[in-house]
């Protein structure tokens, strides 16, 4: 039971990085493409009707997380507290970015929404990826289960660590080059011309920045966290993630050369999915590894909430999934095809 | 950590109030966009349509600052309310967790439908899309409601031996007794205040001479709805609500009347300032005997004061408390006047020319908003010293390693960013309405 609910936090926090993923990713290429206003307009309005739904995976998967594990969901959201803020800040200006620009028709106005929503998707892609390195380097958590980390303290991964190191900065590296390219991906499926010249253009430039970074992370994860080592041990079979990953990458970088929009938009969605499998399978069953103490790690045994409300959020579980997925086919199905913009 | 108990709790109140003068909006705009598009699918009226288009721009603009003020409110449950979350968290993660799945996702998912729209879709498909928002909106304020009803008013739960608490029951914690009087007053409230929105920029209209035929139609729509609406909110809504507080939080319901002493044929407070020192209330206006008689449909029943109870139960603001309390019922009985006139006006043909009522019904706008506010404060300062009624107090609540330094840190930047989108919704709100309702701006559908 435990394990489910592991396995379906898990599932709405990737469908969250690979829907809104691309959103994060067209902000992060969006200042080196978008080369004028009908550019930059077909670019948002890509996304417009979409991204909201997209990043409310996120309110779900926390919810989720809270509704499942309120311990880990307490004790992670406390320790990680001035990040998270910062978090909030910055989907606050991203939000905004991308509601408010039509509003006013002034060059002023939007160049400074422009600003806010590139360089809001930037940071935020570089934080989810710290987070996710945070995640897997572990914390010092306290024998009652709490942990507070600062920004930074020496940028080593020690017993003492903060949330920003070597190890996780390089992860949020990784991270906002893969979605950059998933985000350039989609640019370019949905859009023609010029503009999509470009996006095809920054998809295999920071593609092809994502494979060393990639091959950088993959071997730096079991000397920071050497359980990911032994988990893979004991478990071969969960090898299958990171070598889908090795080979979504390359083949994204493969079927980008080829010029197919769809199937590279595809290969990304896929390697995201695989990536955070790896670091699932790596992790299981802990949610939040202890650096000080092992036996103050988080797992999905000591941090689950009471049995009959797990069986009970069963049902709403997959009656609420099936629908948001009929909702969310709908909005997709919607506005599918390319961006087609009227007259201004 | 007590000052960072402190800033704690400014914190959470400062970005709840914030947040929800917006989705008070837009829950109230919500039921009246599918009257709008209903009445076009039934009349084939295409003007009905121009309307609800008009106030989908207002809708999605309210809607998208009540997101993103929305999301910090569902993460500082765990970032300064850590021990909360996890004491807590087997029950309202329920809750919180089904609003996600079953209301966010309608609400944006088909808010996208209504404002790309363009002639993209059939009147069915935006009429279908508002009904969806709806259901959206309301669904999502009833799991909010049910989080809050069940702090109020704790049921369905076990202690585990860790002392933590579970559901043992979900019917249980979706129909707590205290919910229904709760999600009734709550949403009536949200439709007062989209009323007299839709009234005043009617009001605006009608006395710059502007966009007339709409105008005409916002303030029938806003005076009929805002009329019923303000009743409901008084009589029965209002009236449960208190009755319900007094019979299962009677210290609360003490403070919320400034009463002192246990009385029988208690009087009714209608101003004066609560002295702490004395135990009195200052300069009073009381109407003798009302308060035993609306509680208790008795005119000599007896009322408990506070100093029937100890004082470490009472809540911690007693003099705000009352003013919040008093505040609402106060504004309540303003906006029931306002709209009861203004219907009567509206019913006798002399609305549409009566400018001292337009003049009224326009600057009443900001109104149900303090009057929705201080509501909330009545309820959650009334909830004080718990945070989860009888269970939890709320100092023991709080994350235990996040100092007052990380604290005050966040609070001050969400004064400041809140500042600054508050002047940016007044402003872009300006915008859409100096527009008018005739105008394709914004031009969401191309950014």
């Amino acid at each position: 039971m435990e394990t489910f609910w592991y396995i379906a936090v898990t599932l709405m926090l990737a469908v969250f990085v690979v829907l809104d993923g691309f959103d994060f990713g067209l902000g992060i290429v969006y200042a080196f493409v978008a080369k004028n206003e009908t550019d930059r307009r077909a670019a948002l309005a890509a996304i417009g009707p979409i991204w909201n739904g997209n990043e409310v995976w996120l309110i779900a998967a926390g919810g989720l997380l809270f509704f499942a594990f309120p311990k880990a969901y307490s004790a992670g959201f406390s320790g990680f507290y001035l990040a998270l803020h910062l978090v909030l800040w910055l989907l606050i200006a991203r939000g905004l970015a991308l509601e408010l620009r039509s509003h006013v028709d002034h060059a002023l106005w939007r160049q400074f929404w422009d600003v806010a929503f590139a360089g809001a998707s930037l940071l935020l892609a570089v934080v989810f990826g710290v987070a996710l390195g945070n995640l897997i380097r572990g914390v010092p958590l306290n024998p009652e289960g709490y942990f507070f980390v600062a920004l930074w303290t020496n940028f080593m991964t020690g017993p003492e660590p903060g949330i920003l190191d070597w190890f996780t900065v390089l992860i949020g590296a990784t991270s906002a080059a893969i979605l950059a390219m998933h985000g350039a991906n989609f640019l370019a499926m949905k859009t023609e011309g010029q503009l999509r010249n470009r996006a095809r253009r920054a998809a295999w430039l920071t593609g092809s920045a994502g494979i060393i970074l990639v091959g950088l992370a993959l071997t730096s994860v079991p000397f920071v966290q050497p359980l990911f080592f032994l988990n893979y041990a004991a478990h071969p079979i969960g090898y299958i993630f990171p070598v889908l990953s090795i080979a979504t990458l390359l083949s994204a970088l493969l079927i980008r050369r080829r010029n197919w929009d769809a199937g590279a938009f595809s290969a990304t969605s896929l390697l995201i999915l695989t990536m955070l499998g790896s670091t699932a399978w790596g992790s299981y069953p802990n949610i939040l590894i202890a650096t000080n103490d092992p036996a103050n790690s988080l797992t999905v045994t000591n941090a689950t909430a009471g049995v009959y409300g797990l069986q009970a959020g069963l049902w709403w579980f997959l009656f609420g999934f099936i629908l948001l997925i009929a909702y969310q086919a709908c909005a997709h199905q919607a506005f599918r095809g390319k961006v087609k913009l009227g007259a201004h | 950590m007590a000052s960072a108990l402190l800033y704690d709790r400014l914190q959470f109140a400062f970005t709840v109030t914030f947040h929800y003068l917006f989705p008070q909006l837009t829950i109230g705009l919500a039921l009246l966009l599918l009257y709008l598009r209903s009445r076009a699918l039934v009349s084939g009226d295409d003007h009905y349509n121009q309307v609800a288009r008009f106030w989908t721009k207002i809708f999605a603009l309210s809607f998208a600052f009540g997101v993103v003020t929305g999301i910090p409110l569902e993460f500082q449950f765990g970032t300064n309310w850590a021990k909360f979350s996890n004491f807590a968290g087997g029950v309202i993660g329920q809750t919180l967790a089904m609003e996600g799945l079953f209301a966010f996702f309608l609400e944006s998912s088909f808010l996208g439908i209504l404002l790309f729209d363009e002639g993209r879709f059939s009147q069915r498909v935006q009429w279908a899309a508002s009904l969806m928002l709806f259901l959206g909106s309301w669904l999502s304020g009833y799991f909010i409601l049910a989080t809050n009803a069940w702090m109020q008013h704790p049921v369905a739960y076990t202690v585990a031996p860790d002392g933590r608490l579970f559901v043992d029951s979900l019917s249980g914690l979706l129909t707590n007794p205290w919910l229904v009087w709760q999600f009734a007053h709550n949403m009536t409230a949200a439709v007062v205040t989209a009323s007299f929105v839709v009234a005043a920029v009617g009001s605006f209209y009608l006395l710059s001479g502007l966009h007339v035929k709409y105008a005409k139609t916002f303030l029938r729509t806003g005076v009929v709805a805002g009329a019923i609406a303000t009743a409901l909110m008084i009589f029965p809504t209002g009236h449960e609500n208190a009755r319900q507080v007094f019979e299962h939080q009677p210290v609360k319901g003490a403070a919320f009347e400034g009463l002192f002493k246990t009385e029988r044929g208690a009087g009714m407070v209608l101003i004066g300032q609560p002295n702490l020192e004395t135990m009195t209330i200052d300069n009073p206006l009381v109407v003798p005997d009302v308060l035993s008689l609306v509680l208790f449909d008795e005119l000599y029943a007896t009322v408990k004061g506070l100093e029937a109870f100890p004082r470490a139960e009472w809540p911690d603001n007693v003099a705000l408390l009352y003013y919040a309390y008093h505040v609402m019922a106060g504004l309540g009985t303003i906006l029931v006047s306002i709209m009861g006139l203004s219907l009567f006006w509206l019913w006798q043909g002399r609305l549409f020319t009566a400018n001292w009522l337009l003049w009224l019904l326009m600057l009443a706008a900001p109104f149900p908003y303090l009057a929705t506010t201080a509501g909330w404060m009545t309820a959650e300062l009334g909830r004080q010293p718990w945070l989860v009624y009888g269970l939890l107090r709320t100092a023991d609540g709080v994350s235990p390693l996040v100092h007052s330094g990380n604290a005050l840190f966040t609070l001050l930047g969400y004064l400041g960013i809140y500042l600054m989108l508050g002047l940016l919704f007044l402003f872009l709100m300006a915008e859409i309405i100096r527009h008018g309702p005739a105008s394709s701006f914004p031009e969401s559908a191309n950014p």
